[in-house]
């Protein structure tokens, strides 16, 4: 166990070097030159040049991507182009909207998810099942900012039990950041939680037609034991990975949703950089998001091992 | 009184007939025997008795257990039964336990949920358990997980969990035929100890007529969901009243003659050949180690030669068959096909002269191409393929040869039987008229009458084609009728070689010897139709 996590350490600080030049050249071929977007269509040139130099981008592009990463390590990430403050403070005030977000949809989801699609497997081809496939391909189906929109309309607008939009801030208390992260997070969680509910059951139905869930059953379990304790943790494999996916997807992808709710997040963060070429903001958040995604896929292999102990012992 | 007690069992699945007045008893400590080929129900009777029946069953009858209709039991109560008063051994011991559950907690499962003892004597009893089917404490602790185990030591821990409440009746479904055969026989002589020892009936369903000799006390032969005849062994093999059964019989001891082989020339020369697997590394910038599993194997397969190769799995007899087919490269040695080396390159003119068929008649075709273009395909090897009516007449040919019509050239692989599908299977082989066709455990998965049947075809085309083969398998029985010269394989070595009977009847090597003890034999047959 010892050495299949050092093993997959390892290979999460490969990643993570190999991404960041990957983002850092990519981003640097991309059209557009910052300092003349910041001036103006009508700025002299050697104006222009004076910017490029107090910005550093003067400096080879080599040099330029060590500094960028020898800051990161250190916590700074450099100044942004447009708005002149330290990326590292915008990005961490963006991220405590964002991260409790994707986990409050994240759980939300998982807790939609795993009821109904256990319900479903158990109930192959009975209403229960047929209602619970209906559902699911609906909220596959359904785009997240209708649902935004419809929670808003019920919730927000007739019921009053929400705002229709805005972060309250964690200051105001935790219930009160809760609160006001919740329509978004449901509207988040509704797709997700559909789509990890047919993984379930699918995960589930493979397993419960495998051999060992009969020899479970001549052992004189009910259908009902042998589905919790041999098929649920057999079926955790492929929704784990899903799940590890979510994450990724809800901390990045939560783009449409803040803009609905008029939330501060990362992903309004990173649109907002992109139109404005600051490219320091683009790649810190994006390398950030990266490092996100290496994390919770070691993660989820970490709970590979632990659900799986074949796993274990491959190394 | 009998302890079971199956009488007139019929049994539909979604209204297709599946049992029909089904009618058999155990005793207890009596060792009863249900036989038949695929598809004679013999699985489905004993689901039965478990009342694990798939959704849309529906059944009539009655099934007696120690007094009580099981039948008439409510899921609850069958729950309560199973596992307690009926234990179940199923077929294939590498999928029977949960993989990511501990061998001591998949054994006291069986004694918890039946509330039996407390935990910590159910530990103790369930190491006991173990201990008693031969996987002592010491060397296979409780915390052991299935995949850390071999096929035999996983049945017996599917045996543990069936006895560990000691129930009267033991029902097992073809115990051993995913197993070896020194390691089949040692399962065998395990049940039939936990049977004398604890005086339970034992109902065994088994495809394997000279397993059924070897242990039962009583035969029950099933064919279509009826039982055709019943009786105690010994009267029953000495005086076969039903014809299927003596077919049975006859089918798994059938006997061929193979026309004498030409003088020898050899055509495919084995020299030395070395196969090395890298094993993952130990650290993590430690050199990989190696696993050999083909070591220094040289052989001869002359031209118009039936070559045997037999072995226990792992043995390396499926890499050296790779290897051969040029599919695998060597770390030592050379293959020579007809004077040239085989490699792993891509040489048209060098695989046309080889062709190969599976065991497994269901998956080694494209279900969605139909039976003239699936055994067409090794044609793409050939520089003009014959178009046209050339190409109709050589399929045509081919199928005839193989016992099939013309006809069938058009139908889908759907449409055949597995006996039949093994024919096509040898039609693809054949219609480039390869040097040297390798029969990979190619009759190991069909009936023993199949089997006969197929085994008639390759004499008849080793008649119209002089064949040579290389024909893999772990059935001593087929390789002994059916190859002239056998090669006996054991952790990737040659061990023993010679001519096929030689080598049978007067064995060199203490492996061979061992091999040839372990399997199980038919009884001497008086019937008149069979050489026995």
């Amino acid at each position: 166990m010892i050495r299949y996590t050092l093993k997959r350490l390892l290979s999460l600080i490969l990643s993570l070097a190999v991404a960041s030049l990957v983002i850092f050249f990519v981003i640097e071929v991309a059209p557009g030159d910052p300092a003349s977007f910041m001036l103006g269509l009508n700025a002299q040139p050697d104006t222009v040049a004076a910017l490029r130099a107090e910005l550093g981008l003067d400096q080879s592009q080599f040099g330029r991507y060590l500094s960028w990463v020898t800051g990161m390590m250190h916590g700074d990430f450099g100044t942004s182009y447009t708005y002149r403050t330290p990326v590292a403070g915008m990005i961490s005030d963006r991220l405590w909207v964002s991260l409790p977000l994707a986990l409050y949809a994240l759980i939300l989801s998982t807790l939609i998810a795993f009821p109904a699609g256990i319900y479903a497997a158990a109930r192959r081809g009975k209403t229960g099942d047929m209602a619970v496939m209906g559902a699911t391909q609906l909220g596959v189906a359904v785009p997240n900012f209708w649902f935004a929109m419809m929670l808003v309309v019920i919730f927000a607008i007739n019921l009053r039990w929400f705002n229709a939009g805005g972060f309250a801030g964690w200051d105001k208390g935790l219930l009160a950041g809760l609160h006001s992260l919740t329509l978004p997070a449901i509207s988040l969680a509704l797709p997700q939680a559909a789509i990890l509910a047919r993984v379930m059951r699918s995960a589930l139905l493979d397993i419960l037609g495998e051999d060992f869930m009969r020899t479970a059953r001549a052992k004189g379990l009910s259908r009902r034991q042998a589905l919790w304790r041999h098929g649920l943790r057999n079926a955790m494999i492929p929704v784990l990975t899903i799940i590890g996916l979510q994450f990724s997807f809800l901390l990045a992808g939560a783009i449409i949703i803040e803009q609905v709710f008029y939330l501060p997040g990362l992903g309004r963060l990173v649109f907002q950089a992109i139109s404005a070429r600051d490219l320091i903001v683009v790649e810190s958040v994006v390398m950030l998001l990266v490092l996100a995604v290496i994390t919770v896929n070691f993660l989820v292999d970490l709970a590979y091992a632990l659900v799986d102990p074949r796993l274990r012992s491959r190394t | 009184m009998s302890l079971l007690d199956i009488r007139n069992l019929s049994l539909t699945i979604a209204g297709l007939p599946i049992l029909q007045d089904v009618s058999l008893s155990v005793a207890p400590g009596e060792i009863v025997a249900v036989t038949g080929e695929s598809g004679s129900g013999k699985s489905m009777t004993a689901l039965a008795v478990m009342q694990l029946l798939p959704d849309l069953a529906q059944t009539r009858g009655t099934i007696t257990l120690d007094g009580t209709n099981l039948m008439e039991q409510s899921e609850t109560q069958m729950c309560a039964l199973r596992g307690a008063s009926i234990g179940m051994v199923f077929q294939e011991p590498m999928t029977a336990l949960n993989p990511v559950k501990t061998i001591g907690d998949q054994v006291m499962e069986t004694i918890l949920i039946h509330k039996a003892m407390p935990p910590a004597e159910a530990r103790q009893h369930a190491q006991d358990t173990l201990t008693r089917v031969g996987l002592p404490a010491d060397r296979f602790p409780l915390s052991r997980f299935p995949h850390e185990l071999s096929g035999g030591q996983r049945q017996r821990v599917v045996i543990a969990m069936a006895i560990a409440l000691r129930p009267k009746l033991l029902i097992a479904d073809e115990p051993t035929t995913a197993l070896d055969v020194t390691t089949q026989a040692q399962i065998l002589a395990l049940l039939k100890d936990l049977v004398q020892d604890y005086g339970m009936g034992l109902l065994m369903i088994t495809h394997d007529l000279a397993v059924v000799a070897d242990l039962a006390d009583k035969i029950v032969v099933m064919r279509h969901g009826e039982v055709v005849e019943t009786g105690p062994t010994q009267g029953l093999i000495a005086n076969m009243q039903h014809p299927y059964t003596r077919m049975l019989f006859a089918a798994s001891n059938h006997q061929v003659v193979l026309p004498p082989a030409p003088a020898p020339k050899p055509l495919l020369q084995v020299k030395s050949a070395v196969r090395d697997y890298r094993l993952p590394r130990t650290s993590l910038f430690g050199a990989p180690g190696h696993y050999r599993a083909v070591k220094d194997v040289s052989f001869t397969l002359n031209r118009g030669e039936r070559l045997g190769l037999v072995g226990e799995s792992g043995c390396g007899k499926s890499t050296l068959t790779r290897a051969i087919l040029g599919l695998e490269p060597l770390q030592g040695g050379e293959i020579l096909l007809d004077g040239h080396p085989v490699t792993t390159a891509k040489d048209a003119d060098l695989r046309r002269k080889m062709q190969v068929v599976f065991q497994d008649p269901f998956g080694s075709f494209n279900p969605r191409h139909r039976v003239d273009r699936l055994i067409t395909e090794p044609f793409y090897l050939l520089e003009q393929p014959p178009k046209g009516t050339a190409r109709s007449d050589l399929i045509a040919e081919t199928l005839t040869a193989v016992g099939l019509s013309s006809d069938d050239a058009r139908k889908y692989i759907h449409q055949f039987s597995g006996g039949q599908r093994q024919r096509i299977a040898i039609a693809r082989a054949l219609i480039t008229r390869p040097e040297l066709i390798l029969f990979d455990e190619a009759v190991s998965a069909l009936d023993v009458s199949v089997r006969a049947q197929i085994l008639d075809l390759l004499v008849e085309l080793c008649e119209a084609y002089s064949l040579t083969y290389l024909f893999i398998s772990h059935d001593l029985n087929v390789v002994r009728t059916i190859t002239d010269r056998v090669l006996v394989m054991k952790a990737g070595e040659i061990v023993e070689q010679g001519e096929t009977e030689a080598v049978f009847s007067d064995p060199q090597h203490p492996y061979t010897r061992s091999l040839l003890a372990a399997a199980p034999k038919l009884p001497e047959l008086n019937m008149g139709t069979v050489v026995a």
